[in-house]
């Protein structure tokens, strides 16, 4: 299977062509079997090929396969191919099977939805191009499945086309990504540029080989803009909450667990890069840090259920370009990791509970659902421990370790270090303290909906609480099981090409006592959720109206945001437009009308000459004759 | 004469003979169109056999001429040949529907057909003036007659007047272009007058010469001022006729225009390069800006084709490799996105004219999507938009301007290239915005199979060019390699 990497990406592909093709006229069964054969199969294949590779392998070393040379223009030289090595093999795990769990999932939560086939579809078309995206041997082939999964982020966002706001969303997520997108493509046409290459082993090399520090830092900045449209990070975060108008399995897999992730990947593939650039990383750092705790207050007082997981998702990826930025990138792909488990798990029970709820997703009309679905209970119980960062849950490992090295960089000065680790800490203060008003207000206390609701209350099918306990049993052991004897450590260290003076490991000073510090952060967290909210419920939402407005307002709206960027962006942008429109474009119609007469006087010019008259012609050519050789002569 | 020298000649043998046995063979009794059709098909397949068997028998071809050296079986030859037996077969096979409807005789027309690619495969292989002037001669013999197929309309009859007289007349420029040249060399063999003129400085004897050889093969190419004849024999022609002038015919015309110039006069780039330039700029601005206000779409086709001469021209001003492959590419593309057009206007309507107005596409898009999105895309790749193969044409031959420092040149090709948009687009405007009832498409099996391959071929070079590069680079490499040993040899 190693030497058919390309088979990976190509079943899911194939996939989305039958079922895009045929999905509608052969019904659900049909539907159903190809878009699990095809993603189970790419698990597998993608599974036997990860086996094959470290038995051939064993030392970690980049296995390269070209598919086909794409194009070849003077020195710019780019194939489609692919590679397998430690870091995307981890990736290739993470998303080959939790994708496969999804999909499973997807039949049960799907079952009873009009465009069954065109979810599918897209679903199998999304798994294709995110495998691109991780498969991917150099920058241009990684751009490809950048894209493709922007796309089919975009259609299934959109998904449920017949409202207003899921199309809105969808577009809103598409123009936000276009801009990390164009610092994207940037970054490649700069690598391009000045060191001949995009392939992903040469532009490290050559880095690590002597270029100037400006070049490295704005590859590296550009790079981290496209992060940031992708992975949901300030600026670019916005459209992320608004993406949760697409069906929950989609928020799972697209909008929690994989793609989001795919910017930090990219800069944990990057690291020999951001290595010779400690600026870059600094920025990087600084605004992970930023995103987490900004991300985390306003998920304290979201009443949307998927609203809540959805800034969850932010601050979390926050974290992750934290661990990134301060060169753990081990860290960064390890919370990767543990997250994709935990908010996967989550954000499916939260589509079980809705489900359940009959489509309700307010938690004001909820509570007291833990003795009716005691499934989803259970399991959205160990995934909020896990994300809370209680040892020895998954969670607790990666944080921990994402905030000692924040305190330790060799990258970053002092104050730095102390900010980053600061923010990030009372972010996961945060965490635990909005998970658990979540876990309060959902599962306990009584029920507030309505009786129609509560007389459909019913726990889901197993093809939706499978996963879920799947995915709550790696949230328990998934984080204690890489973090022995630093297993994901050691998998990871070929990934980091020797830089002199630029260690990719360093040692995490005073280790014990952050350990007891993070817990202790997450115990104050969970401990305030439980005082404000198992007793009081609701009621402590109101009161902390009460005593605060102008927070409680501002968490409430998303800290006005949104209505910041109409002000200072859209709005603008707009009114340039109709000078545009109005104005500029008045003259230069009038300028295209002027052309237009000209070409119709040439054309009369010709119509004089193109007499059909032969000897007219004869004359011509004989003219044309003489007039060259009496210049040339 | 050796018996390699037959060899040489064997696909044009056999072809010459087909060609005759076709002429005769109604008096044996075959009378009927669909045999005639199948025989000429037969014979096609059985040069192109022949060919490739004698490519594969002939080792080292580039040094290899036959005859005295009047006839080389080159990597360059073969290249062009392959590409006119290509294009006659589409022809064959567009000619189908017209053929049945007439009542002219089918096997003459194939016969003739026959005849002219012989011609042009005479061409390809032309290393010697002579052999390349009979070449010519014979494709342009058969080309009036066949532009002048239908006997009854005047039109037609019109057209093939036009275009013998005017033929004559640019053949008679050429010869005494020719003849001038061998005055001051003494030969014509292309490698010998190369070698002879390394020791010649410039003079007015020779310089006449080559403007005049240059002015006979512009008429042949349709550059301006040498093109009026185009649009009223474009026009007049059967369309298959007419996509057989407009590809065909045209790349035959390129394959010896380049032979020629990069061969035998390289060491007077500098004299007569400025001559061409002026020829291509004029080309490329009379035909894109007289297209604009065309309403016949085959005359509008006949100025985007004399534009299209003039940025192939580019190419052989340039004088470098870039140029060189660049006019390879560039008749290959083209061959693809016109014969695609032809075939889509020839869907359009079936009687004696077809698809003559643009406003004859007007809800195409609505009734037939497929074939409007063909079109679309044969157009784009003649506007020379990327992802179609035209874009790769114009690519190689704006680059090589530039390189050869023929800057001013590039920059109108491009600007003219974005005029040409307008006119190409007025079409699709038509098929997709418009509506309309006239656009119906009663497409037999064979046009569609032409206007298929034709579109997927346009969209495959146009995204993995690379095969058709190498290709290109290694069937120029000879006549490069020749160019470069005379110019070293000039100085």
């Amino acid at each position: 299977m190693l030497t058919k990497l390309w088979l990976i990406p190509l079943l899911p592909f194939i996939g989305f062509v039958l079922n895009g093709l045929f999905g509608k006229r052969l019904g659900k069964a049909f539907v159903t079997g190809v878009a699990l054969v095809s993603t189970f199969g790419a698990a597998v294949v993608g599974t036997m090929a990860a086996f094959q590779y470290h038995a051939q392998y064993p030392e970690g070393e980049r296995y390269v396969q070209t598919v086909f040379n794409w194009f070849t223009s003077g020195s710019i030289h780019a194939d489609v191919a692919f590679q397998l090595d430690p870091l995307s093999i981890v990736m290739l795990m993470v998303v080959t099977w939790i994708g496969a769990l999804i999909h499973l999932y997807s039949v049960g939560y799907m079952a009873h939805e009009d465009g069954y086939w065109r979810y599918f579809a897209y679903l199998n078309l999304f798994l294709s191009e995110m495998l691109v995206l991780i498969l991917g041997a150099n920058y241009l082939v990684m751009f490809v499945g950048w894209e493709g999964v922007g796309l089919c982020s975009y259609l299934l966002i959109g998904f449920y086309y017949k409202t207003d706001y899921a199309p809105a969303a969808g577009k809103k997520a598409f123009v936000v990504n276009r801009i990390g997108d164009f610092g994207f493509l940037i970054a490649v046409f700069l690598m391009f540029a000045y060191l001949g290459t995009a392939d992903f082993g040469l532009v490290s090399h050559r880095a690590a080989a002597g270029v100037d520090a400006w070049l490295l830092t704005a590859i590296c900045l550009l790079l981290f803009l496209g992060a940031c449209g992708k992975s949901a990070q300030i600026p670019l975060y916005v459209w992320l909450p608004d993406a949760m108008a697409g069906p929950t399995p989609v928020s799972a897999l697209i909008h929690a667990a994989t793609m989001v992730t795919a910017g930090v990947y990219m800069i944990a593939r990057s690291n020999a890069l951001y290595r010779l650039a400690p600026d870059a990383m600094m920025v990087v750092a600084i605004v992970g840090s930023v995103t987490a705790l900004f991300a985390a207050t306003i998920g304290i007082r979201q009443w949307d259920i998927k609203k809540v997981l959805a800034y969850s998702t932010v601050s979390q990826l926050g974290f992750m370009f934290i661990g990134v930025g301060v060169g753990a990138f081990t860290a960064g792909v390890f919370h990767l990791v543990t997250h994709a488990f935990f908010k996967a798990c989550l954000f499916l029970g939260s589509g079980s509970v809705i489900h359940a709820m009959s489509g309700e997703q307010d938690i004001r009309k909820m509570g007291g659902l833990r003795s009716k679905i005691p499934i989803t209970y259970w399991t959205f119980l160990i995934a909020t421990i896990a994300i809370a960062g209680f040892p020895p849950f998954a969670g607790f490992f990666s944080k921990d370790e994402i905030l000692g090295s924040a305190l330790s960089s060799p990258y970053l000065p002092a104050g730095v270090r102390y900010l980053v680790w600061g923010l990030g800490s009372v972010a996961a203060l945060c965490t635990a303290y909005y998970m658990f008003r979540l876990v309060f207000l959902t599962f306990f206390g009584d029920f507030r909906g309505t009786h129609e609701q509560e007389h459909h209350l019913h726990e889901s099918p197993a093809t939706m609480t499978i996963p879920l306990i799947v995915l709550a049993t790696l949230s328990t052991i998934g984080g204690f099981a890489l973090a022995w004897h630093h297993t994901l450590a050691k998998w990871l260290e070929p990934i980091y090409p020797k830089i002199e003076g630029r260690e990719s490991e360093f040692a995490i000073a005073n280790e014990v006592p952050l350990m007891i510090v993070a817990t202790i952060i997450a115990a104050i967290g969970t401990w305030l959720a439980y005082v404000r909210f198992y007793k009081r419920g609701l009621a402590a939402d109101e009161s902390f109206a009460q005593s605060s407005p102008a927070i409680a307002r501002g968490m409430e709206n998303k800290w006005y945001v949104d209505e910041l960027y109409e002000a200072i962006i859209v709005r603008p942008l707009e009114k340039i437009s109709l000078f545009f429109w109005k104005f500029i474009d008045a003259i230069i119609d009038g300028l295209a009308a002027m052309l237009g007469y000209i070409v119709q006087g040439f054309g009369d010019l010709m119509r004089f000459f193109q007499t059909g008259n032969v000897r007219n012609y004869a004359l011509m050519l004989f003219l044309g004759v003489i007039v060259f050789m009496w210049v040339i002569s | 004469m050796s018996l390699n020298d037959l060899i040489f000649l064997l696909p044009e043998i056999i072809l010459a003979t087909g060609a005759s046995l076709l002429l005769i063979a109604p008096v044996t009794g075959l009378r009927d169109s669909i045999s005639a059709k199948w025989a000429m098909i037969a014979l096609l397949i059985i040069t192109a056999g022949s060919l490739l068997a004698c490519s594969w028998a002939v080792p080292g071809m580039e040094q290899t001429a036959g005859f005295a050296r009047m006839f080389a079986l080159d990597a360059f030859s073969i290249f062009f040949k392959l590409l006119f037996l290509f294009v006659v077969a589409i022809v064959v096979l567009l000619s189908d529907d017209f053929l049945r409807e007439s009542r002219y005789s089918t096997w003459e027309y194939y016969s003739l057909l026959g005849f002219a690619l012989c011609g042009m495969m005479f061409m390809a292989s032309g290393v010697h003036l002579a052999t390349i002037y009979i070449g010519l001669e014979l494709l342009s013999l058969s080309s009036y007659i066949l532009a002048g197929y239908y006997k009854n309309e005047q039109k037609s009859t019109e057209a093939a007047m036009k275009y013998f007289v005017l033929g004559a007349v640019s053949s008679a420029i050429l010869l005494y272009g020719i003849s001038l040249i061998y005055g001051v060399c003494g030969t014509l063999n292309l490698l010998d007058i190369a070698r002879a003129l390394s020791t010649v400085v410039s003079n007015d004897a020779l310089m006449f010469g080559v403007i005049l050889l240059a002015c006979g093969l512009c008429f042949k190419i349709a550059a301006a001022p040498f093109h009026v004849w185009t649009p009223d024999v474009y026009e007049g022609a059967p369309t298959p006729i007419t996509a057989f002038l407009s590809t065909g015919s045209k790349a035959a015309a390129f394959a010896i225009f380049v032979r020629i110039f990069y061969v035998a006069l390289p060491g007077f780039h500098l004299d007569w390069s400025m001559v061409l330039a002026t020829v291509a700029a004029l080309s490329m601005i009379v035909g894109n800006l007289a297209a604009i206000t065309q309403e016949s779409v085959k005359r509008l086709l006949a100025y985007s084709s004399i534009a299209h001469a003039g940025y192939v021209l580019m190419g052989i001003v340039a004088m470098n490799v870039m140029g060189l492959r660049g006019v390879l590419v560039y008749s290959f593309v083209y061959v693809f996105a016109n014969l695609g057009i032809w075939s889509i206007v020839l869907m359009m309507k079936r009687h004696e004219y077809a698809g003559e107005k643009v406003s004859d596409f007007e809800g195409l898009h609505s009734r037939s999507p497929f074939w409007a999105f063909s079109m679309f895309v044969f157009l784009l790749s003649l506007g020379g938009i990327p992802p179609t193969a035209g874009f790769i044409g114009k690519y190689f031959l704006f680059y090589a301007a530039v390189q050869a420092g023929f800057g001013w040149l590039a920059i109108i090709a491009v600007l003219m290239s974005a005029v040409s948009m307008f006119y190409y687009l007025r079409i699709v405007v038509a098929m997709y915005l418009r509506d309309g009832k006239e656009a119906d498409v009663t497409a037999s099996g064979a046009l569609k199979f032409v206007a298929a391959v034709c579109v997927v071929a346009t969209i495959v070079f146009g995204v993995v060019p690379n095969d058709l590069i190498d290709q290109v680079s290694s069937s120029a490499k000879g006549l490069h390699n020749k160019g470069a040993v005379t110019r070293n040899a000039t100085r």
